[in-house]
């Protein structure tokens, strides 16, 4: 029993470390490819949201980014905007970015939309 | 100096000339160029997004696939802008509170040669051609499209002015401005480089879409058109 307890302590600790490395790995992706629509802050401000017919998603807005699953975000970064309706602007990143790459910048949108 | 008068010594000058110049030049981007710019390719295939967040020109290696020799020596005697946000824009930009602008005091000027030198290091860059293959496997044949209907095509369809500028003060800024992009680049890499930005580059800021034959050649021909219409 203590020994059960032991070992889901230490599994969630793990879990909860590789998350974090997911997300600081998916920090420095964001600030590569997305903030230059999305915004340094996130805020769906980038340097290009000025010249873009429809604006980015600001991923700092909880209330629009709690409505949406992890699997809606995977699929919109990958398969781009097209693919769930949004608008092209937002482009598909699947043959840059790896899944991997892609599960990391979700965790990340996690922390941008949400931490307080 | 009787030997400058002598025929063998004469051929041998006008010979060595040119190739002095050019050793010159290599010997010249490697010590005024290679800080910032990448002269060697990097190994195959590697992702390194390290490379990208802390890169501070655009790599070279390639130069002689890429551009136009005309443009590139006059390019280096008056360089202009290319990228209005840097070539990692995220290191231009700042926050206000109307929206992330460009920090214009970050961008400096591109260092200028002096004409022979600006002629002799286009020579050499010109020589740097690994990806010769890859542009004679390019099926582009540069063709018309009408201003209109290539605008509407680079913006509304394919979203390429959400990066790039198709007139001076018209699109996204993290990209090169393609208004010059004709002038600029020579008609096969552009053709290359938007079917697939990630064989030129891993890690490019550039998303590779899912193009056809056709797709690439009405945007290379848009660009084309912007040039012939002076802009
Ligand atoms: C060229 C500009 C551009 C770039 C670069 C960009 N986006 Fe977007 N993104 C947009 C636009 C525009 C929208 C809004 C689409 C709409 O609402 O129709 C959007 C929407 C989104 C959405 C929300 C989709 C939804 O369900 O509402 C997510 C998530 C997203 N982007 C993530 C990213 C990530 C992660 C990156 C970097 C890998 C990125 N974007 C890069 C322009 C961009
Ligand atoms: C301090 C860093 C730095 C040095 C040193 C430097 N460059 Fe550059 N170079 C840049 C930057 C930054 C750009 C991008 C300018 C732009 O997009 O407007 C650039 C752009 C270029 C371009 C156009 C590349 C493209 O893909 O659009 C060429 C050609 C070039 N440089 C040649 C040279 C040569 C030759 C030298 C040496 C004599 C040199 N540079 C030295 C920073 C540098
Ligand atoms: C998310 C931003 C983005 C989008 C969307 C985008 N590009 Fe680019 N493009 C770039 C960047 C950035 C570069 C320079 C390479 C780099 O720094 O990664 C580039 C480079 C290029 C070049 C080579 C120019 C040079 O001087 O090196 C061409 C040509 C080009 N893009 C055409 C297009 C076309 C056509 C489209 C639409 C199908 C498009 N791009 C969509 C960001 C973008």
């Amino acid at each position: 029993m203590r020994r059960t307890a032991l070992t889901l302590v230490l599994a969630l600790a793990c879990a909860s470390a590789f998350a974090d490395e997911g997300a600081r790995n998916g920090e420095k992706l964001y600030r590569v490819y997305c903030t230059q629509c999305h915004g340094l802050q996130g805020n769906g401000k980038g340097i290009n949201a000025a010249h873009l017919s429809v604006q980015p998603r600001d991923h700092t807005d909880t209330a629009e980014m709690s409505a949406r699953t992890d699997d809606d975000l995977f699929k919109a970064i990958k398969e781009g905007g097209k693919a769930v309706n949004k608008s092209v602007l937002m482009p598909s990143w699947k043959a840059n970015l790896s899944d991997e790459d892609v599960r990391a910048l979700v965790a990340y949108l996690r922390e941008l939309c949400c931490r307080k | 100096m009787k030997s400058s008068a002598n025929p063998f010594w004469t051929l041998l000058a006008a010979l060595c000339v040119p190739l002095a110049a050019q050793a010159g030049a290599a010997e010249q981007a490697r010590e005024q160029c290679a800080a910032c710019h990448a002269l060697d390719a990097p190994e195959p295939g590697t992702r390194n997004i390290d490379e990208r967040l802390t890169r501070k020109a655009p790599p070279l290696y390639y130069a002689g696939n890429k551009f136009r020799r005309e443009w590139l020596e006059s390019w280096l005697r008056q360089p202009a802008r290319i990228r209005p946000a840097g070539v990692f824009p995220p290191a231009h930009a700042k926050s206000t509170p109307q929206g992330d602008v460009i920090d214009e005091s970050t961008l400096p000027a591109h260092v200028a040669l002096p004409a022979d030198e600006a002629a002799a290091m286009a020579d050499f860059l010109m020589q740097l051609r690994p990806f010769d293959d890859r542009l004679a496997a390019v099926r582009y044949q540069p063709g018309t499209i009408s201003l209109r209907m290539g605008q509407m095509n680079f913006s509304k369809f394919k979203g390429c002015d959400g990066c790039h500028r198709d007139a001076p003060d018209v699109g996204g800024v993290s990209g090169p401005e393609l208004h010059s992009a004709w002038k600029r680049l020579q008609p096969q890499f552009i053709a290359s480089f938007i079917a697939d930005p990630t064989a030129w580059d891993p890690n490019t800021l550039m998303p590779r879409m899912e193009l056809n034959d056709a797709e690439v050649a009405r945007l290379a021909d848009y660009l084309k058109a912007l040039q012939e219409d002076g802009s």
